[in-house]
């Protein structure tokens, strides 16, 4: 995975300064009583984007869904959809459509009423109603279900009744909130490529909310990663793996393992960092960083490697003793405890088959890392 | 062949409480229904003993007819009874229904915390007895009544309003006293909605008042039945309220009924008006049992 750049054919509108955004969130706050559930948020969202919110349960995600379609007021700030305030417009009235994360079929209605719903109150044609929610059908390739009631199908069909129905009306905006949270992994994963595919296909912006991290890498053109209301970092999937910008973000994405230190050298971006051991880190940093100031290291486990000798050509290494082996197929990941007591976790590919494996219990091993594979933090 | 005692307790329990308290006491009604008025104790014949044995049984059989089944058509006052007891039940029902859904709508969306003290506040009447309260209402409609005088206070009105002895203070009884039918299954089935239906109508771009017709009341639709068989049904069939608050007008089979039995204790006609009544039920009651089984399959 390469971080995205500024190259004119890669879809990045955030990173071009005449774009006006289709969404803007200006310093929005929503509270319920005194409790602050969306805190002075600040975020843009560009057409076609497919963006994802991604947090743990309770962070205010579904908050900030139902703040666009309009079914809760922002205490502060504005929403401006296409640079209009919305603040006052009420929700059948936006130009946003939302997939529940309860789908919220209607359950005395078919299918097709149910997809057809939003162009009914519309008033279009019997005709132009039909010839629609055909299309949609097709689109979700649910043709053959047109008669049903939501409770005579499964979860999976279930969810894309509600995925068609929201978008029948082709709005400008389409929230998906948990969209495939019900859904068992296998069709969860075919569902997300499916809306990738859809996505790419309608040109309608998506906003996604998940608490799933690796849904939110798959399918995000960029993800927000959201903390108890606030925004923790707006980024690619591929920047924020791997340039995270404090130690929530990367703990969230993925594994990480942190070493806490203090900043003894600087030279460009390489940084030397001295641990409470006394062992010096040499990592990599975008930004300067004060001589003696406390940060830490961050090293995903798959940027380790584990060696029973000691390995000559690497300045960052660590001796240990391997106190658990996660085998998870293809590859390993090894709980290495260090002489202070802590954890450490690297993972390997098995490249050999299980039995014929160099490394295991209560080994003595080394771990080692290149100059460039940690990253520094300061928060 | 060994027979299954729990099967046995489970199904023979029941059936045999239907048999003793609803089966026998209807056979009891049709047979008086198919005897004659007698002056004597009990007052109709024929009547069997034991002792005459299975001609006895035969000699009944061939003294049992249709005559006041027949008499039933032939004097006005009973089909007029039944009319005029449909009209009531029908209307107070609708009224009940009217009434009873923004209630039922409220406690549906009242805080959660309050819920079961709002909805203990509906059954709260059942505690004191249902004679009393339809009494307490002569009270309130009499000519010099609560009400009266308070509208006379308010100016409203300058002479008091005959109110009591009428079928207006009749429906208003039948109201008050069925309401908690109503709502309770309204409740119930407003209750379990999910919210999220009302707010995915409203995202697709329909009003309140839209959502609510298209929504909220076509799943509220077994409530509504519900709730009116069980107005409905014991409406058509009420005493107690058209002989308190009722006047001489008011003609309702319930008390057609009570005056056959206790006035003229005339039993066989009193029983046929009964049968002919627990038959214009069951057509609704069978009704309403198909519509709760299509409702009990929609849901699973
Ligand atoms: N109507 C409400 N009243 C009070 N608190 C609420 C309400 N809706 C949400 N909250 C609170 O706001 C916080 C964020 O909720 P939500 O946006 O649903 O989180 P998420 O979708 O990220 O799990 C939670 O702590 C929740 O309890
Ligand atoms: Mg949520």
């Amino acid at each position: 995975m390469a971080a995205s750049g500024n190259t004119s054919d890669v879809f990045a509108p955030w990173n071009d300064a005449s774009a006006t955004p289709l969404i803007r969130f200006e310093g929005v706050t929503k509270r319920y009583g005194d409790f602050t559930a969306i805190d002075n948020l600040t975020l843009d969202i560009y057409e076609r984007e497919f963006y994802a919110l991604l947090g743990p349960s309770g962070c205010g995600k579904t908050t900030l869904l139902r703040l666009l379609a309009g079914f809760e007021e922002a205490t502060e700030g504005r929403i401006l959809i296409g640079g209009k305030d919305i603040s006052k417009v009420p929700p059948n009235q936006r130009p946003v459509n939302m997939m529940f994360q309860s789908y919220a079929l209607f359950p005395h209605m078919s299918v097709a009423k149910n997809i057809g719903f939003g162009l009914k109150q519309e008033g279009r044609s019997k005709d132009e109603i039909a010839q629609r929610v055909a299309e949609m059908l097709t689109l979700v390739q649910l043709q053959e279900f047109a008669k049903r009631k939501p409770h005579q199908l499964s979860g999976g069909q279930r969810q894309r009744v509600a995925l068609a129905r929201s978008l029948a009306k082709n709005p400008k905006l389409l929230l998906l909130d948990e969209p495939l949270g019900a859904l068992d992994k296998k069709l969860r994963e075919r569902t997300q490529f499916e809306l990738m595919n859809l996505q790419e296909k309608l040109g309608v912006t998506f906003m996604i909310v998940t608490h799933d991290q690796e849904e939110a890498m798959t399918v995000a053109s960029r993800i927000a990663i959201m903390d108890k209301g606030i925004v923790a970092q707006v980024d690619t999937p591929a920047m924020i793996y791997e340039a995270p910008k404090n130690r929530y973000v990367s703990d969230f994405i993925g594994d990480v393992n942190f070493i806490e230190g203090t900043v003894t050298a600087q030279q460009d971006h390489e940084i030397t960092l001295q641990s409470a051991a006394g062992q010096d880190f040499i990592l990599h940093s975008d930004k300067p960083l004060a001589i003696s100031s406390t940060a830490w290291l961050a090293i995903r486990p798959e940027k380790i490697a584990v060696s029973k000798e000691p390995p000559e050509d690497r300045r960052n290494k660590l001796q240990g003793i391997v106190d658990d082996i996660a085998y998870s197929g293809s590859i390993s990941t090894y709980h290495v405890r260090l002489s202070n007591g802590d954890l450490i976790k690297a993972q390997m590919t098995n490249q050999r088959r299980l039995s014929n494996r160099a490394i295991t219990w209560e080994d003595n091993v080394w771990l080692s890392w290149t100059d460039t594979a940690a990253i520094a933090l300061t928060e | 062949m060994t027979i299954n005692w729990r099967r046995f307790l489970l199904i023979g329990i029941p059936m045999i409480w239907l048999l003793v308290f609803f089966l026998m006491p209807f056979f009891i009604v049709l047979k008086i229904s198919l005897s004659d008025m007698a002056t004597a104790m009990p007052p109709y014949t024929p009547n069997y003993t034991p002792e005459a044995g299975i001609q006895g049984m035969v000699n009944l059989w061939q003294a049992f007819d249709l005559e006041n089944f027949i008499w039933l058509l032939e004097d006005n006052i009973y089909w007029l009874s039944y009319l005029s007891s449909l009209q009531i039940a029908l209307v107070s029902t609708l009224f009940t229904l009217l009434l009873g859904y923004p209630i039922a709508y409220a406690l549906a969306r009242s805080p959660e915390k309050w819920r079961g003290l709002l909805v203990l506040m509906i059954i709260l009447p059942f505690w004191t007895s249902f004679l009393i309260r339809v009494y307490s209402w002569i009270g309130i409609l009499k000519t010099e009544g609560f009400l009266n005088h308070f509208l006379l206070w308010l100016g409203v009105i300058d002479t008091p309003l005959a109110m009591i002895n009428t079928n207006f203070a009749v429906y208003i009884g039948i109201v008050y006293s069925y309401l908690p039918f109503m709502v309770l299954p309204l409740y119930a089935a407003l209750e379990k909605m999910d919210d999220s239906l009302i707010e995915a109508a409203l995202d697709l771009g329909t009003t309140r008042l839209g959502a609510f017709w298209q929504v909220t009341f076509p799943l509220s639709l077994p409530g509504i039945v519900a709730g009116c068989f069980l107005v409905f049904i014991p409406a058509m069939g009420e005493f107690v309220i058209p002989d308190l608050l009722g006047g001489s007008e008011t003609l309702m089979i319930g008390k057609t009924l009570w005056g056959e039995f206790f006035s003229n204790r005339d039993w066989p006609v009193a029983s046929a008006v009964a049968i002919v009544l627990l038959m214009l039920l069951v057509i609704p009651i069978l009704l309403f049992q198909r519509q709760q089984e299509k409702a009990q399959e929609a849901a699973s």
